[in-house]
């Protein structure tokens, strides 16, 4: 375990534990399990909820930066007030129903997509000794929760019962399954390395310490494939830019939630960005450690700021990449999954076992792994790249 | 019988119960995955945690999902509404189900074997042991479920792939294979 | 009643839903989504049995749960390859109506 520092930093790393365990003990035996839930519950809900409104901001300014405007900057210091304006509107505006639509399914759509949404927070260790349940299975849990995400997105978009609505359902629940196979190829190698699929446990064998280097699993040639196959697929999986063909505005208008207006939208709205949070915090918890700190002269920074720290790092990343890529097209995007994810990941299974089992130094091991990973890499998207012969192209200007 | 099992018996029922009755194809299948996700949390009750989780993945997120897009590709949703629901033979089959039901619940409550009481520990099994057990004991299952899967695999798309000869209609939502 | 007969009178029920749903239904797909139930309902008795029952540290309910369920995935997938197979030559899914092989 990392060496503890002074006992001021301890506190502030368990200060959350404590007062829970304060509140929880002033009631009696047989309620102090439920209630000490119910709190942890409540916490994981209003941080995520927060930090899903900070990121709306944040993705507006950061996408307006990048795009040499100024996000919105009228309500609150520099803006960061819109979450509160962009809630009042949502519920104040008028939900509307198509006649056509399937009136309970069109109810219960964005239902079962938020609550999916939520479910997988329940095993993500935010801080030292806070995770809401350590479940023994807690990564195939992870997965689970993510798949009744996609009967959700496909409830909304059929029971809209409109042809845009259909079609983007469609071609995004075709995307999240194709993506689920990568994702969950490349957590595998994680789970192989830690002998287990407990989260708990995984971010603890990454928080011990070489020298002042922590064990993440990144700073592996393995782990760091790992991470970046682990990164696109979840980019994937929320159907974000560069892979949001299936909501993008311009080509689809808004895909399987068009008929959906007011309160539902922002449930939408607010289930696509809470998986993203998640995913990101799983790839924390699987690929960056945790909330442990990269150096060992760092630790006495609480667990928490660090984990948020490297959560709001990786929505940067998220946002970074949005204004950056252009979207990619249906079959490019399936083409991506199966032809070179897939291979990828599977290597990466095979080089995660050759780490372990390679002789040799440090040196040697990371020749071999590099190698494995990077000759494959660059023969497949050789191969893969479509033949085009290009014309010439003339310009003609207006004069 | 607790509170907890009662609850659940009562989810699947229903969602098996709609599945069945439903007109409509796909909310049939919905009422289905409900069915499905009680009894994995049924399976979590009775401590299979591995089971649980790989029955949501696998039942409702591949399952119910291929279920869907095959209704989806095959227009059964919307244009025959003006069909029966139930075939010309549905009595014989209630009755066949009736029937086995009935031998099937006699069997159970005439049982005078001694099983375990309610308050037995639950076996401690971590997802460790069944990976012990999947390499060492079923190792040979296992690779026999992987040469069964590549089948299905092959098999599905060869099945659902168009015919070279005669173009189907086009079908906006096929992506190319059924999986 | 012990808890296992519960959960084994749950599973025959289920499993009688099932097989009602996969003798009555028209629509092939309907009737594949019965046999399906008809498998979980198989598993609910394996994984009771083997909670409730003599050796649960030996694991078998579990094994025999997981490759149930792999194998009915499988089959899900071939099943409906064929039914769109089908539908591509009879234009419909309605078991009724596809009876060209009919005596």
């Amino acid at each position: 375990m990392a060496s503890m520092s002074t006992g001021f930093a301890n506190q502030a790393d368990q200060i959350f534990v404590v007062l829970k365990g304060a509140v929880v003990s002033h009631l009696p035996v047989i309620l102090q399990p439920l209630v000490s839930a119910i709190i942890s519950m409540v916490g994981v809900v209003a941080v995520f909820a927060g930090l899903f409104a900070l990121t709306t901001v944040f993705e507006r300014k950061g996408l307006g930066r990048m795009q040499n405007r100024l996000g919105p900057n009228r309500v609150g210091p520099f803006g960061f007030f819109q979450p509160a304006a962009d809630g009042i509107k949502s519920l104040t505006k008028e939900d509307l129903v198509p006649r056509a639509a399937d009136k309970a399914v069109h109810f219960l759509a964005p239902v079962v997509l938020v609550a999916a949404s939520f479910l997988g927070y329940a095993v993500l260790p935010v801080g030292r000794n806070m995770v809401l349940t350590n479940l023994d299975a807690g990564v195939l849990y992870f997965f689970a929760a993510g798949s009744m995400v996609e009967l959700g997105v496909f409830m909304a978009g059929w029971s809209s019962h409109s042809k845009y609505s259909l079609l983007g359902a469609m071609r995004a629940v075709a995307q999240m399954i194709s993506y689920e196979v990568p994702l969950v190829l490349a957590s595998i190698t994680v789970i192989m390395t830690a002998g287990s699929l407990s989260t708990v446990d995984i971010v603890a064998k990454q928080a011990q310490y070489t020298g002042t280097i922590a064990h993440w699993y990144v700073f592996t040639p393995w782990g760091f494939a790992g991470f970046i196959l682990f990164m696109i697929a979840a980019t994937a999986e929320s159907n974000r830019c560069p892979f949001d063909l299936p909501e993008g505005e311009s080509e689809i208008i808004a895909g399987y939630f068009i008929e959906y207006s007011g309160f539902k939208f922002a449930l939408f709205f607010a289930g696509e960005y809470l998986g993203m949070l998640a995913t990101s915090a799983l790839a924390i918890t699987l690929f960056l450690g945790g909330w442990s700190s990269p150096f060992s002269f760092f630790t006495w920074v609480p667990s928490w700021i660090w984990f948020f720290a490297k959560l709001l790092t990786l929505i940067f990343c998220f946002i970074w990449v949005r204004g950056t890529l252009p979207r990619l097209r249906m079959d490019q995007l399936m083409g991506l999954a199966w032809k070179f994810m897939l291979p990828m990941t599977i290597l990466n299974l095979f080089v995660a076992a050759a780490w372990r089992f390679v002789p040799g130094g440090l040196p040697v091991r990371w020749f071999v792994c590099a190698a494995m990973l990077v000759i494959p890499f660059a023969l497949l998207s050789r191969g893969l790249r479509s033949e085009k012969k290009l014309q010439t192209r003339t310009y003609r200007f207006a004069e | 019988m607790t509170i907890l099992f009662l609850i659940l018996a009562v989810l699947a029922i229903v969602g098996a119960s709609a599945a069945m009755a439903f007109r409509s194809a796909v909310h049939a299948i919905l009422s289905l995955a409900l069915a499905f996700v009680s009894l994995a949390i049924l399976y979590l009750s009775l401590d299979a945690q591995f089971v649980g989780f790989t029955q949501i993945i696998v039942y409702v997120g591949a399952v119910a999902i291929l279920a869907v897009f095959a209704i989806m590709m095959t227009r059964s949703d919307s244009a025959h509404h003006h069909s029966e629901v139930f075939s010309k033979s549905w009595l014989t089959g209630l009755v066949l189900a009736g029937g086995v039901f009935t031998v099937l619940a006699w069997a159970v409550l005439g049982d005078k074997t001694q099983h375990a009481a309610a308050d037995t520990p639950a076996p401690v099994t971590t997802v460790t042991q069944i990976g012990e057990a999947l390499m060492q004991r079923y190792a040979f299952p296992l690779e026999i479920m992987g040469l069964l899967l590549t089948a299905a695999l092959i098999g599905a798309v060869v099945l659902a792939m168009p015919l070279l000869s005669n173009k189907s209609a086009a079908n906006p939502a096929a992506k190319g294979d059924a999986r | 009643m012990t808890p296992l007969n519960g959960y084994l009178l749950l599973a025959a029920f289920l499993f009688s839903i099932g097989l009602a749903g996969a003798l009555t239904r028209r629509n092939a797909i309907l009737v594949l989504a019965g046999i399906e139930l008809m498998l979980n309902a198989a598993n609910l008795n394996f994984i009771a049995f083997w909670r409730y029952g003599a050796h649960p540290e030996a694991l078998t309910g579990t094994m025999f749960a997981i490759f149930s369920i792999s194998i009915a995935a499988a089959e899900a997938a071939v099943g409906l390859g064929l039914i769109l197979a089908v539908y591509r030559h009879f234009k419909t899914t309605d078991l009724d109506e596809i009876d060209s092989l009919k005596g």
